[in-house]
């Protein structure tokens, strides 16, 4: 598969300040990363990097084969900013047309997209008028502009309801599938975890873990959560390394990942009412790394 | 080159939709018929005077007026994108920073062009059907000359507003900003330079002190128009000096466009170091 994005050993700093150590990794067509980290963690300079908005202070950034300053380069990505008001005094379609022409975009994509992001109904209206959730939209239609080959969205579901949230995952599943990259910063860890191929976790400027879901929860070494409802006797096990009881007879059991099954089996024996299994999520696997390098409750300030 | 029209267009439909363009036509409009007409009021007189003296008292309005305008128009220009979040989002379009400071001057020079054009065109169209006698090829010439003089001083304030907009992290410090270059350039300059000349007695080179002149945009406008006519060379306060000064107004329109282009160079070193 091509590499659409390369670090290599990049370093960045500010002044003294040293906000990205040593960041190595690759993405490539049609995966969709997540990208994540504690506020400040660098993920928001990673992502101008990419852009091309910043020189790394050395290493390398290779972006769509060329560097990201190029406009032929600039031409394949498509950004969503996290907060972006656009201008008031333009309406929807205007605003479309405005980044379509900068883009080198054919016009004719213009209402296409607005129908995608449903905002038909809302194209002559001005921006100032739009909410949170309809500018989040109309960000997200800018960002399709001239059919990108690498997607970058920064907090893509902030401001939508669960539906047009479901729309944005199921809109980013065809985009994969037509061999669009993307990445997504986000914090909303519950929503974005069925979506990503592949996680990276940053934390205080280092690269922290990265690889797909199944890796880093081996790689941390989390527990497999199993809830029982109805044991009649006690239940032990040497691979259990906690367990508690919740309401309504429900058991939570804390288990060794590769002892799962067998556990199963030991309780199904018992014969349960109900039972629950519930691998690490991405939140235990985020909060694990975090834990990890120190980075529980630090918050940098955006540069 | 096209990316520098795309942004220009934009800003140009903004000074019509928010009816910039509209109210600086008519601001002017009024204005100039007034002088026009009630201008010799001071000295009895109600009616048209002359086409110097109407001139050199649109001139000594447009001073003050031109460069608070372009400065209005444009002092949010990059720091206004910024925190509307889309200056960044430009900046990862295939557009670069020179395209997009330029594509801005492009546009509001144009706002500033036509409601110039507009607003003391009507003014000259105005005397023209209205007074009897009236030498129709002098009008024309003092008229176009202050319409463009009036444009080009115009544009060097645009580009002190960029210079502000790329420099501040806020919109009201580039605010602030404007207002005190406007200040320094139309009230401050003049009265520093007229106390030199008090406080030194003459005894700098009286050969110098007329060139200082040209280190402010604002004199040099007020020179191209001044000059030309026959009664009204007579210029006040520190007007006076520009008799000794042994330049031509093409020399004088080379220096507004000179004063633009350097700070307009200016703005685009603060706007390429300017954190995205």
């Amino acid at each position: 598969m091509t590499v659409v994005v390369e670090l290599k050993q990049v370093q960045q700093s500010y002044g003294d300040l040293q906000v990205l150590h040593d960041m190595t990794w690759q993405l490539r067509a049609g995966e969709v990363m997540g990208l994540f980290g504690h506020n400040g963690a660098g993920k928001t300079t990673t992502v101008r990097l990419i852009l091309g908005l910043i020189q790394a202070s050395s290493g390398e950034v290779r972006v769509l084969g060329g560097e990201a300053s190029e406009s032929r380069v600039r031409q394949q990505i498509g950004f969503l900013p996290e907060n972006v008001m656009f201008y008031p005094q333009l309406t929807g379609r205007e605003t479309l047309q405005h980044f379509a022409r900068l883009k080198g975009a054919p016009l004719a994509q213009v209402d296409e997209l607005l129908a995608q992001v449903g905002l038909t109904a809302a194209a002559t209206k001005r921006v100032k008028t739009y909410s949170k959730g309809m500018r989040q939209r109309l960000g997200l239609a800018q960002a399709l502009l001239g059919q990108p080959k690498l997607l970058i969205l920064d907090e893509p579901t902030v401001g939508l309801d669960p539906i047009a949230t479901q729309e944005l995952y199921r809109l980013i599943g065809r985009l994969k599938d037509a061999g669009t990259s993307i990445i997504i910063c986000s914090h909303v860890l519950p929503g974005v975890e069925s979506y990503i191929d592949r996680a990276v976790v940053l934390a205080r400027g280092y690269l922290e873990a990265e690889g797909n879901l199944n890796q880093l929860r081996n790689q941390a070494g989390l527990p497999v959560q199993i809830r029982v409802q109805g044991l009649t006797s006690e239940f032990t096990h040497p691979e259990i390394h906690s367990q508690r009881q919740l309401t309504a007879q429900w058991l939570e059991l804390s288990v060794t990942p590769a002892a799962k099954l067998d556990i199963l089996r030991e309780i199904l024996k018992l014969q349960p009412q109900d039972l629950e299994v519930r691998p690490a999520s991405l939140e235990d696997i985020y909060c694990y790394y975090m834990e990890k390098a120190g980075a529980v409750g630090i918050a940098g300030v955006q540069q | 080159m096209k990316q520098i029209i795309h942004i220009a267009r934009k800003e140009f439909s903004d000074g019509l939709r928010n009816r910039w363009m509209l109210a600086i036509s008519l601001l002017f409009a009024v204005l100039a018929v007034g002088i026009a007409w009630f201008g010799a009021a001071a000295s009895g007189q109600v009616g048209f005077t002359s086409i110097p003296a109407t001139i050199a008292s649109l001139a000594s309005l447009a001073t003050f007026l031109m460069p608070l305008i372009a400065l209005l128009l444009a002092y949010d220009a990059i720091v206004g994108e910024e925190e509307g979040g889309t200056l960044m989002l430009l900046l990862t379009y295939p557009l670069t920073r020179r395209e997009l400071l330029l594509g801005k001057f492009v546009g509001h020079g144009c706002i500033l062009g036509m409601a110039t054009l507009i607003g003391f065109g009507s003014a000259a169209v105005a005397i023209a059907l209205l007074v009897q006698d009236v030498s129709y090829s002098t009008l024309v010439f003092a008229f176009s000359r202050f319409i463009f003089s009036s444009t080009l001083l115009g544009l060097v304030f645009l580009a002190f507003a960029y210079v502000l907009s790329s420099q501040a992290k806020e919109k009201t410090t580039a605010a602030g900003l404007a207002l005190g270059i406007w200040f320094l350039f139309v009230l401050v300059f003049d009265l520093a330079l007229l106390a030199l000349l008090v406080v030194t007695e003459g005894r700098i080179s009286p050969e110098l002190l007329p060139w200082l002149l040209l280190l402010n945009p604002t004199d040099i406008y007020r020179l191209i128009n001044l000059g030309g006519f026959e009664a009204g060379g007579q210029g006040l306060g520190v007007m006076a000096l520009a008799n000794d000064l042994p330049v031509g107004q093409l020399v004088l329109w080379l220096c507004l466009v000179v004063w633009a282009a350097v700070i307009l160079g200016l703005a685009h070193w603060r706007l390429a170091k300017r954190a995205a």
